[in-house]
């Protein structure tokens, strides 16, 4: 699970009366380190290949360009220019480099990442792509996105790009970026980050944990979606090569009969591959079981967002009532002192209807006093509150990742468990189909 | 221990040259004097050229059975020549060897077309040499096809591929066309080459070993194509007279031709599907695994198992690109030969109907005296030599086709189960090993889970 991302406002923000949420988030630290733009405040949970990606040097090049034609969101057919990203791992011993990854990407995949980096990354200047179109032309055929020249140099410009973001000591590590190099599908999880970040409230010091939960579930969700999508078409495909398989028993039996020798080799094989044929829908019935324990955890993703989501409420509700009693206190210390640097309506007509009398003053001052204590006392419970759902629910969560674990992987093994039953039945099927051609 | 089999009948009642069992595995030659020893040769002793070989060979002296030159030389009569048709075993003999490779575009300003490349080499003494080296293009291997047809109207011709298939082609020549193309013009000639009398025709010398110029010149020799049109019509209109006195053994025959023929043909379209099917079930499988790489991204509990399962996955479906690749090599080309050999059948049959209804329609002529009688009992008479030498080519030509028929088929479907084993053992390996290490790991665990 991936940080949040250090938001620089919490520079700017006066120091809040009481910590909020929960006591060992990552707020204190942040405030802190800010001035270095903290990225390196690791949760622990990168993925092992995350972190031994960048143990070694690597090496990244945009190497080719390729005209490409397909179908765009329209389902129009258009044209357009592929990029080839090769990434090397340099072994330190000899400077050899080996390659590691390479795939194919157009120019819209780049500004995807580019997006996600802008929004994820606001107080960092993230390098940026060469231009989308062909502009500042002095020839008036260059003005051709598809022209070499071009593509060429957009080539270049498109390597620069990752380049700089792999020197970047923050943006190096963001994980976006590794799946950009290295997987196909990653735009999932980009995408889904980009719209969890709109979705989200102006909470201004969420948990970074739920934060991070959030994210986890957007995760969880699109990648066991594609998952399940994927897994029926692959159903599907199986379904029909086992079911054409029954045709040659039809077949097969009717040749037999103008066969004298072949006869009965073919009558039988023809016999077994009808029960090729039909053996798939066992097996297919089987599957779909697997796809339902995918599936409660597809829908799990919800229910744990909506954890999250009352952690925002409570957070946000929270926040408020700070800011309401900070500057209440605020008010209060002006009249008492009588500098006014905070702007209130009865601020304003006192200075332009004349001044208030002491009297009045010291009425004001004691409302104030009240309120202030008021909010002071809801404050302390709502942040007792909020506490006592933070443990609470982290409990619950704890509780609910070892269950999940332990499901998945139950899961995955029943899947295996499934596919060498298959695999067995097939060996038994065409090993007699076999005996009987052999007999023909 | 046998489903029920429709029309048992049917089958007993045999073809002609019954004699074999259905469940000797050596097979026998169906005429009983044969000096035919081991007879079924087994896949896995011979090469796959040698497997056209026949276990009944007629005599060298293949001259006799020259159909086109039916002349006042023949030096026997019909009967006595059916005693000369001997049944060899001569797996040795094979003399001579024949490749076709290395295809090759040409660009005119009239068209454009493929020549491949063809390598002969042998030890035959009628052979000005032994080895050969010559280009030819598909209309040349059309024309040899054409000569062999006419000199042996009654014997079954190997069949050519196709000119161009309609379904699914973009061009002429893309790469797997030209491939298959080929592969069938290979086995072309060198199931001519294992004919025991089509080896020695004349025109397929030429073809052999002619140089393109030299070829051009002989193809002009000969009868002219409007000849050959006008026999054509002819013979569609006389041979259907012909079907109606034909002797039982070939109606027979013509039964069983029609009937393999519609099967032929649905395996052919079944198998074609199978393959399409398994194509994009591959396509969809490449997806699978990669997803599952991605999900690890994210479970840094569940790293090992789902990259496990990955490679499971894509182990799986390079196992099903290689079925795939069996099947286009070893059946589909095997029952599509065979779809193009049910047509030749057909033809051979008509041009026996129709030798027949010339003989009839003479017969006829005598019976009635309907035109001048003095020369008809003279034409009768080779005519009548003519049907039997026609007859008995191609019933002994038909022996030796079932024959080969039974191996190929045999062989085509035992390969095809073979892959099948072959890609389930691999996946069953691959999937048992991931259940070994899931298992090694964490032994608690799933003593815990199982029921």
């Amino acid at each position: 699970m991936e940080q949040a991302p250090p938001d620089p406002e919490r520079q700017l923000q006066p120091a809040p009366l009481e910590p909020l949420g929960c006591p060992d988030a990552g707020l204190g630290a942040a405030v802190g380190k800010e001035a270095a733009g903290a990225g390196e405040e690791d949760s622990g949970v990168d993925t092992m290949t995350h972190n031994n990606f960048w143990l070694k040097k690597i090496e990244i090049s945009v190497s080719e360009a390729e005209k490409r034609t397909g179908r765009n969101a329209m389902n129009m057919q258009e044209t357009y220019t592929a990029y080839l990203i090769e990434t090397r791992s340099v072994e330190h011993t000899d400077g050899q480099s080996v390659l590691t990854d390479s795939l194919w990407r157009r120019y819209s995949e780049f500004e995807l990442l580019r997006n996600y980096l802008l929004v994820y990354y606001p107080h960092i200047v993230v390098p940026p792509l060469p231009e989308k179109r062909a502009e500042f032309v002095w020839h008036k055929l260059s003005a051709d996105n598809m022209d070499p020249d071009f593509v060429e140099r957009r080539r270049i410009g498109l390597e620069n790009f990752l380049l700089r973001i792999a020197s970047h000591p923050i943006l190096c590590r963001d994980k976006i970026f590794y799946l950009f190099l290295t997987q196909v599908f990653f735009f999932y999880l980009a995408d889904s980050r980009l719209k969890a970040l709109n979705a989200t409230f102006r909470v201004k010091n969420p948990d970074k944990r739920f934060t991070d939960l959030k994210h986890y579930s957007d995760e969880l969700q699109s990648v066991i979606s594609h998952l399940l999508r994927v897994r029926a078409r692959v159903a599907d495909r199986l379904y029909g090569v086992y079911k054409v398989h029954g045709n040659y028993g039809r077949v097969f039996s009717e040749w037999s009969a103008i066969e004298k020798e072949m006869g009965d080799g073919l009558q039988s094989a023809g016999h077994h591959m009808d029960v090729y044929a039909s053996s798939i829908d066992d097996i297919l019935e089987d599957e779909e079981h697997y796809a339902d324990q995918l599936k409660e955890y597809l829908f799990y993703a919800e229910a744990l967002r909506a954890v999250c989501r009352k952690h925002e409420l409570m957070q946000y509700d929270l926040e408020m009532a700070a800011q309401d009693l900070a500057s209440k206190k605020q008010q209060c210390e002006e009249l008492a002192t009588g500098t006014v640097r905070t702007f209130s309506l009865k601020g304003m007509t006192t200075k332009l209807f004349g001044q208030e009398t002491p009297e009045q003053r010291e009425a004001r001052i004691k409302v104030l006093e009240e309120q202030i204590n008021e909010g002071e006392q809801q404050l302390k419970s709502k942040n007792l509150e909020g506490r006592e759902f933070v443990k609470n629910a982290w409990a619950d969560i704890e509780r609910f990742k070892e269950q999940k674990n332990r499901d998945l992987k139950e899961a995955l093994i029943s899947y295996a468990v499934m596919q060498i039953s298959m695999c067995k039945k097939g060996i038994q099927v065409w090993t007699n189909a076999k005996e009987c051609f052999s007999k023909m | 221990m046998e489903g029920e089999r429709r029309a048992s009948q049917a089958r007993s009642s045999g073809l002609p040259a019954g004699g074999a069992d259905g469940d000797s595995p050596g097979g026998s030659a169906p005429f009983p004097g044969s000096s035919g020893s081991s007879a079924l040769l087994q896949a896995e002793v011979l090469d796959l050229e040698e497997d056209e070989d026949d276990l009944e060979v007629f005599s060298k002296d293949a001259s006799l059975m020259d159909m086109n030159s039916f002349s006042p030389m023949m030096p026997t009569s019909p009967l006595s020549m059916i005693n000369q048709i001997k049944f060899e075993d001569e797996p040795d003999l094979k003399d001579l060897f024949i490749t076709v490779d290395e295809p090759e575009s040409h660009v005119t300003t009239i068209e454009t077309f493929i020549t491949y490349r063809i390598i002969t080499k042998t030890s035959r003494g009628e052979f000005d040499s032994s080895e050969f080296e010559v280009r030819r293009r598909y209309q040349d291997f059309l024309w040899l096809k054409g000569k062999l047809e006419e000199a042996h109207p009654t014997l079954i011709i190997p069949p050519l591929p196709e000119k161009f298939i309609v379904k699914g082609m973009v061009e002429r020549f893309n790469d797997d066309f030209i491939e298959t193309r080929r592969k069938a013009l290979h086995k072309f000639l060198n199931r001519i080459a294992d004919h025991p009398t089509l080896t020695f025709n004349e025109d397929f010398k030429i073809f052999l070993t002619a140089q393109a110029w030299e070829l051009s010149s002989h193809k002009k020799q000969g009868p002219g194509l409007l000849s050959r049109m006008g026999q054509t019509v002819r013979a569609v209109a006389s041979s259907m007279r012909g079907v109606k006195n034909r002797p039982e053994e070939f109606m027979e025959m013509n039964n069983f031709i029609e009937l393999f023929s519609q099967k032929i043909n649905l395996i052919d379209k079944i198998s074609q599907r199978i393959y399409k099917e398994e194509r994009e079930y591959f396509d969809e499988m490449k997806e699978y695994g990669p997803i599952h790489i991605l999900w690890s991204a994210s479970e840094e509990d569940l790293v090992d198992t789902l990259k496990d399962v990955a490679s499971c996955i894509d182990r799986c479906c390079k196992a099903t690109e290689k079925r795939m690749s069996g099947l286009s090599e070893a059946l589909l080309p095997v029952v599509h030969e065979y779809v193009l050999y049910s047509e030749m059948l057909m033809g051979v049959m008509k041009r026996r109907d129709q030798i027949q209804a010339e003989l009839d329609s003479k017969v006829e002529a005598l019976t009635y005296k309907k035109t001048d009688t003095d020369l008809l009992p003279e034409e009768i008479g080779k005519l009548e030599d003519k049907m039997e030498c026609a007859n008995n080519a191609l019933k002994a030509d038909w022996e030796r086709w079932k024959q080969n028929m039974q191996n190929d088929i045999k062989l085509a479907f035992t390969d095809m189960a073979e892959e099948n084993i072959h890609y389930y053992e691999q996946c069953l390996a691959t999937w048992e090993s991931f259940l070994t290490s899931q298992t090694n790991l964490h032994l608690e665990e799933t003593s815990e889970d199982k029921p």
